[in-house]
């Protein structure tokens, strides 16, 4: 077991209907880190955080609190809370019932409970809303009371289970910089589950990638982004050009019938690779500078930039430029060593 | 929200509710004023309070009837919550059955199902011939209130079940999960959370067995023989029955209303308190 680790999973097996839904699991979460589960829907992510929370049991594996196991603790034993999808308020109590119903159960004297009650609606910023009833919240409102019933406990860890979905874009942005600056001001450990890959690389300490009931990867959201293990994570961690591609030797790939210098090592000489390169690594010059050329099919612009499709050597390529080129013409492309990222193919690893 | 469900009262929308108007003074509000009449005057028609202050000589069958009526509600309720429960909880087709099973005898005659308890429990009934060859018995079933009780229950457990079970169906799992997360057993849950959000159903679920039961007199008839007559039994014979005098029968209805009005107020108040106490565990 990993040092300092506050909660740790050990080969955690899930099936779920006859479906083998986690394939074992190994995770050591750290204490006061901002850990996220991302990974497309029916990867996994929410079960893994049901297994901590103890709302599932493992077929296989265990689960370590503290550096004890946990697996036969009930979930109302366990010294975390959670923040459900849905946010499964309790409708019959009003905003302060809510948040004091975990105080109560855990006897909290009543001039404490109203302090602590009073503290957590004003981190949520819904002072005066104590006497309110559910139903009379919007959704963003009704996400704040969730937290704030979770957070009131002072857990450990807070488990939250894609929160965020419900809000629209602008509340979502807002709502992710108030959790990043509430965990970092409690000191709780926050393991969070999205499928919204912006959202993990915007909050998360350490992003973990989840496929079909296995962790693909496990990294800080540059590590991720920018050193993705296979074309999977690549191309669900953002937007990416996924080429074929053979390695000559090392240090030098070949894609789209051009030889580029790079700085993968450590393959099999002419073995077939995933080659990704990220839209905006990719730099428009004009075609006699470039060292691929293609012709603009079509332009999009996005705010801060111009999303281009490009036709040339037998690839459609999506480039991220702050020039703007008319579709029609023709452009040079050059990529830096650096900016190509070599893959094993994921078949291969099969 | 309420605010906007504001139905405008247009003379379009009062014309619409004439039909109904008129069916309920036709069939609810003139029996009601001629019950009320009746129970006033004596068959030559003159006013009297002779036939209400009767009913007191009554008043043993009054008391058996709502108590055996509340016996009764109490264990519908108490068989009938963790029933509606573990049915509300199950998968979609499993559900499904379950409610179509609890619904099933009740597609049969009433009178057949109750005839069936009757050769159940009688003396040479089938449960005291199996108790006979075991050597035991012969038990006394049939002609008890026990053998009320049960009639009751029988018949009357859907009414208590299928009010409870489309308020549970409403109660999300992860609201449970919520307050399990939050430190909750499962006391703590029922009492909490599970109690105050399926209250409206037990309020239901009560009115809807107690009423029937307190008024019944077929079942009382068959399973308790003559020996446990109730307000029921007593009003049929007044219109029906050699003792017949519609006027003293008309008295009792009032009575027997009056007394489940009586009944259910002082529930709906026990409830509504339960509610708002369901938060202190």
């Amino acid at each position: 077991m990993e040092e300092n680790a506050i909660i740790s999973l050990k080969g955690i097996v899930v099936d779920y209907g006859g479906e083998r839904v986690l394939k074992g699991i190994d995770l050591a979460i750290h204490d006061k880190e901002f850990v996220t589960f991302l990974g497309p829907s029916g990867c996994g992510k929410t079960t893994t955080l049901r297994i901590i929370g103890g709302f599932v049991d493992a077929l296989e594996g265990d689960v370590f609190f503290d550096g004890k196991r946990i697996n036969d603790v009930p979930p109302h034993k366990r010294p975390v809370n959670t923040v459900f999808q849905k946010y499964a308020l309790f409708p019959h109590l009003n905003v302060y019932e809510n948040i004091e119903f975990g105080l109560k159960i855990h006897k909290v004297p009543e001039p404490d409970r109203k302090s602590r009650i009073r503290d957590m609606l004003a981190l949520v910023g819904l002072t005066g809303y104590e006497t309110r009833h559910i139903t009379q919240l919007s959704g963003g409102q009704q996400q704040r009371v969730a937290i704030a019933r979770a957070l009131v406990n002072h857990p450990r860890v807070l488990l939250l289970d894609e929160p965020l979905g419900a809000l629209d874009l602008k509340l979502r942005k807002e709502m992710q910089i108030e959790l990043k600056r509430i965990q970092q001001s409690m000191e709780i450990t926050f393991v969070y589950v999205t499928h919204d890959q912006e959202e993990a690389l915007t909050m998360s300490d350490r992003v973990v990638v989840m496929k079909d009931g296995n962790i693909l990867q496990t990294g800080t959201p540059e590590d991720i982004y920018n050193e993705p293990v296979n074309a999977f994570v690549a191309d669900f961690i953002g937007e990416s050009n996924i080429l074929d591609g053979i390695m000559r030797s090392d240090f030098v790939a070949e894609f789209a019938g051009v030889v580029f210098d790079c700085v993968d090592k450590g393959f099999g000489q002419n073995q077939r690779v995933d080659v990704v390169i990220r839209p905006e690594d990719i730099k428009v010059v004009p075609p006699s500078e470039g060292k691929l050329r293609g012709i603009v099919e079509s332009i999009t612009f996005k705010g801060v930039h111009y999303e281009m499709t490009v036709e040339g050597h037998g690839y459609k390529w999506l480039i991220h430029s702050t020039l703007a080129e008319e579709p029609g013409t023709e452009i040079g492309m050059n990529i830096l060593p650096n900016d190509i990222h070599i893959m094993r193919r994921t078949e291969d690893e099969q | 929200m309420k605010n906007e469900a504001v139905i405008r009262r247009s003379g379009a929308t009062q014309v619409l509710a004439l039909p109904y108007v008129a069916w309920m003074c036709i069939f609810i509000i003139v029996p009601l004023a001629l019950v009320a009449y009746f129970a006033f005057t004596t068959s030559e028609g003159a006013w009297t309070l002779d036939n209400v202050s009767r009913v007191g000589e009554f008043s043993p069958i009054l008391i058996r009837s709502v108590w055996l009526a509340a016996v009764s509600t109490v264990i519908c309720l108490v068989v009938g919550y963790p029933l509606a429960y573990i049915i509300s909880r199950a998968t979609g087709s499993r559900q499904r059955t379950m409610v179509m099973l609890i619904m099933l005898p009740m597609w049969m005659n009433f009178l057949l199902r109750t005839y069936a308890w009757m050769t159940l429990l009688e003396k040479n009934g089938i449960i005291n011939r199996l108790l006979g060859m075991a050597g035991l018995g012969p038990l006394q079933m049939i002609n008890t209130p026990g053998a009320v009780v049960l009639g009751m229950v029988y018949n009357y457990l859907p009414f208590m079940l299928l009010p409870l079970y489309s308020i549970m169906t409403k109660i999300d799992n992860t609201t449970l999960e919520a307050a399990q997360d939050l430190g909750a057993n499962w006391r703590q849950i029922f009492t909490g959370i599970l109690l105050p959000l399926s209250a409206p159903g037990i309020k239901t679920g009560v009115t809807m067995v107690f009423v029937p039961a307190v008024s019944t007199f077929i079942i009382s008839r068959m399973l308790g023989g003559g020996g446990q007559l109730l307000i029921g039994d007593l009003i049929d014979l007044q219109f029906l029955g050699n003792a017949y005098n519609p006027n003293l029968g008309s008295a009792i209805s009032l009575v027997l209303m009056v007394i489940i009005l009586l009944c259910m107020s002082i529930f709906n108040q026990f409830g509504s308190e339960e509610e708002m106490e369901g938060i202190l565990l």
